[in-house]
C-alpha cells in the first residue's frame, strides 16, 4: 500500500484527460462555485522562475450544472471523486454542500478557503467551515492559504469547526513583469504562483499544522519528484496532491508513485502508509517534540 | 494524447529559425495544425508547437526562438532526450476543394506537413526579411511576400478555402475578409490538453479553452 495520490484542485479536467483521471488514487475537481463564473479575462497565465503564475478566477459552470451535466460523466470514469467548492460567503460553501450532501458519487468535499485570484469571503475560514459542516455530514477537507503567519492556528479552528481533513497548501500571490515595458504579465495583473517554488512553504505548512491538528493531510506545494512527495509525508502528510507538475507531464503519477516507493525503500521504509511505520513515528507528531520551535 | 521520451535526432538552422528534428518513438503526428507540448530543458512548463513535418520516424519542428522557453528548445543538441505530449487540439479540415495556405513569420510552422497532405496547394506566405523567408522552401508552390507588402495585400480576389496560420493581426484581418477561413490561433499555454484553463479565448460570451476547442477555429465562429 502506497500513500494516495490525488491531482490538486484547477490542475487536471478528467473529462479531458481520463487517462490521467484513471492514474490517480483520488481526482479533485476544480473548485465549483454556486453559480456559473466566466472567470479572469486573458492572459491568465505566466511562467517565472521556479514556478507559474496563474489568474483562472475560478472559471465553472456553477454548483447546478455540475451536478446535473458534469458529475454523471466524471462518476462515469470510476474514479473515487472530491469535489472542491469555494464561493465568497459562508452561505456560499452551505448551498454548494447542501447540493452534494447524500450524493453517493462524491466521496468528500475540498473547501477552498483560499483562492489568491477572488475576493475573499467577509467570514473566517472557521465560520466558512461551520457553514459547510451544518450542510453536510460528508467528510469535509478544509484547504488553507500558506500566506498566513500562523497557519496552524487557522488548522485547529478549521479542525473545531468541523473540518475532517486539511489539504496544504493553495498558491501563493505573485506579480511578474514583462522584461521590457514592466507592466503585469498577466491581465489582472497578480496571479496565484505555484510549483517547485513553493515546495519549502508547503513543506513548513504541513509540518506546523501536522503538529497541531490530529487529522490527515493531503500535502501539495511543488512537488515534480517522488522524493518531494516523500518529504511532504515526512512532514505530515498522509496523502500526496500533484498540481502545475501535472501540466509538464502527464504521466507524472505513475512516475511519482514509482519514485515515492523506491526512495522511501532506499530508506529502509518499506510500508510507508502503514500509521506505525518508522517514518511516520519519527517525523510527524515526533518532530514537535524537537527543540526546534520555529515551526 | 501520448506522453514520450524522445530523442533529438537533429537541430538544423532555416533563415533564422531552427527545425528540430525528433525521433518519433510511439508519437502519432496527428492532423496538420494539431500540436505538441515539448519540454523545454530548465523551464517550469512545456511550450506548444505545431507539427512542421512528419517524415517515417521522425517528427519536425520549426522553432522561432522568442523567449527563455523557445530559447532552452532551440539549443537542443542531436542525441538529447526531452519529453513530448501530442498530439493535441484540433488540426485543419482538410476536406477542402480548392486550398490556399495563408502565413506570416513562423506561422509558416504547420505548413509543410499541411501542403504535403493536401498534394501541394498554393501557398502566399509574407515574412519581415528574406533572411526569414528562407523557410518557405519548405512549403512547395508558395509565392512570398516581404514587408511592407502583407498578405492580406497578396490575396487573390476569390481566394478559395483559406487555411491560415499566423501573427494575430494577420489573422485578425483575414478574419474579417475571408468568412469561413480556417484559422490557428495561438494563446500562451501552460498544459496543452485541457487541464489549467489558461489558454482561454472569448466565444459568445464565454471563455473556450483553445487547446481543446482550437487552435484551428473557423472565422466568424465568434472566436477570438
Ligand atoms: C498551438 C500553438 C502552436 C505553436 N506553434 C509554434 C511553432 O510551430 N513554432 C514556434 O516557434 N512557435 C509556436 N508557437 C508559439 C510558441 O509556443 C511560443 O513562442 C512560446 O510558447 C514562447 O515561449 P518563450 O518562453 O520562448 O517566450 P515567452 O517569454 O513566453 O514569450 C515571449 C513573448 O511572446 C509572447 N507570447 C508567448 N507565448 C505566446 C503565445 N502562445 N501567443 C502569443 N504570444 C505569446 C509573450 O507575451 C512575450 O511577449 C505556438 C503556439 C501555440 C499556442
Ligand atoms: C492553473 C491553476 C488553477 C488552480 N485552480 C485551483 C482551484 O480552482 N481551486 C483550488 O483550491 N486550488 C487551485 N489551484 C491551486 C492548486 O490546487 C494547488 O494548491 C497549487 O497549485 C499548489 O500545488 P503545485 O505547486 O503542485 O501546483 C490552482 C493552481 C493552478 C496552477
Ligand atoms: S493550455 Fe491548459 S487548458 Fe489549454
Amino acid at each position: 500500500m502506497g500513500v494516495p495520490l490525488l491531482n490538486a484542485s484547477g490542475c487536471l479536467d478528467p473529462l479531458t484527460a481520463p487517462e490521467v483521471a484513471r492514474s490517480l488514487d483520488v481526482v479533485v475537481t476544480k473548485t465549483i462555485t454556486p453559480l456559473p463564473r466566466r472567470g479572469n479575462p486573458p492572459v491568465r497565465i505566466a511562467e517565472v522562475e521556479h514556478g507559474m503564475l496563474n489568474s483562472i478566477g475560478l472559471q465553472g459552470p456553477g454548483i447546478d450544472v455540475f451536478v446535473d451535466d458534469h458529475l454523471p460523466r466524471l462518476a462515469a470514469l470510476g474514479v473515487d471523486l472530491w469535489v472542491s467548492v469555494g464561493g465568497f460567503s459562508a452561505e456560499d460553501f452551505a448551498r454548494c454542500c447542501e447540493r452534494l450532501d447524500g450524493d453517493e458519487r462524491v466521496s468528500a468535499i475540498e473547501l477552498n478557503l483560499s483562492c489568491p485570484n477572488v475576493e475573499e469571503a467577509p467570514e473566517t475560514a472557521a465560520e466558512l467551515v461551520a457553514a459547510a459542516r451544518a450542510a453536510t455530514t460528508k467528510t469535509l477537507y478544509a484547504k488553507l492559504s500558506p500566506a498566513q503567519w500562523d497557519i496552524a492556528a487557522s488548522a485547529t479552528a478549521a479542525v473545531a469547526a468541523g473540518a475532517d481533513g486539511l489539504s496544504l497548501v493553495n498558491a501563493l500571490r505573485g506579480l511578474a513583469l514583462d522584461e521590457r515595458t514592466l507592466q503585469p504579465r498577466l491581465a489582472l495583473a497578480v496571479g496565484g504562483y505555484t510549483g517547485p517554488g513553493l515546495r519549502p512553504v508547503a513543506l513548513a505548512c504541513v509540518y506546523a499544522c501536522a503538529a497541531a491538528v490530529d487529522v490527515p493531510i493531503v500535502g501539495m506545494g511543488g512537488v515534480v519528484s517522488g522524493r518531494d512527495a516523500l518529504e511532504l509525508v515526512a512532514a505530515g502528510a498522509s496523502a500526496v496532491a500533484l498540481g502545475t507538475v501535472l501540466f509538464a507531464d502527464p504521466l507524472a503519477p505513475g512516475r511519482i508513485r514509482a519514485e515515492l516507493g523506491a526512495e522511501a525503500a532506499a530508506r529502509g521504509f518499506a510500508d510507508i502508509a502503514n500509521p506505525s511505520s518508522p517514518l511516520v513515528v519519527r517525523t510527524g507528531k515526533n518532530l514537535q517534540t524537537d527543540e526546534n520551535d520555529t515551526a | 494524447m501520448q506522453t514520450e521520451r524522445v530523442e533529438v535526432v537533429a537541430n538544423e538552422g532555416v533563415g533564422p529559425y531552427r527545425l528540430l528534428r525528433l525521433r518519433r518513438s510511439r508519437l502519432q503526428p496527428g492532423t496538420p495544425g494539431q500540436f505538441f507540448m515539448l519540454e523545454a530543458p530548465g523551464r517550469v512548463l512545456p511550450r506548444p508547437f505545431s507539427l512542421s513535418l512528419a517524415p517515417t520516424r521522425e517528427l519536425g519542428f520549426l522553432v522561432e526562438a522568442i523567449g527563455p522557453g523557445t530559447r532552452a528548445i532551440a539549443r537542443l543538441e542531436a542525441g538529447e532526450e526531452i519529453r513530448v505530449t501530442g498530439p493535441l487540439g484540433n488540426g485543419f479540415d482538410l476536406s477542402v476543394r480548392r486550398p490556399l495556405l495563408v502565413g506570416g513569420g513562423i506561422g509558416v510552422a504547420p505548413f509543410p506537413y499541411l501542403s504535403e497532405r493536401l498534394n501541394g496547394p498554393p501557398a502566399l506566405l509574407g515574412f519581415r526579411t528574406a533572411h526569414h523567408a528562407e523557410a518557405a522552401a519548405l512549403v512547395p508552390n508558395a509565392e512570398v511576400v516581404l514587408d511592407p507588402t502583407l498578405v492580406t495585400d497578396a490575396l487573390p480576389d476569390d481566394p478559395g478555402d483559406v487555411l491560415a496560420c499566423g501573427p494575430a493581426p494577420m489573422l485578425d484581418a483575414l478574419e474579417g475578409l475571408v468568412p469561413g477561413a480556417q484559422l490557428a490561433r495561438e494563446a500562451p499555454m501552460a498544459c496543452g490538453y485541457g487541464a489549467c484553463y489558461g489558454c482561454v479565448v472569448e466565444r459568445d460570451g464565454w471563455y473556450v479553452r483553445l487547446c481543446v476547442e482550437g487552435p484551428v477555429v473557423r472565422a466568424g465562429d465568434g472566436a477570438v
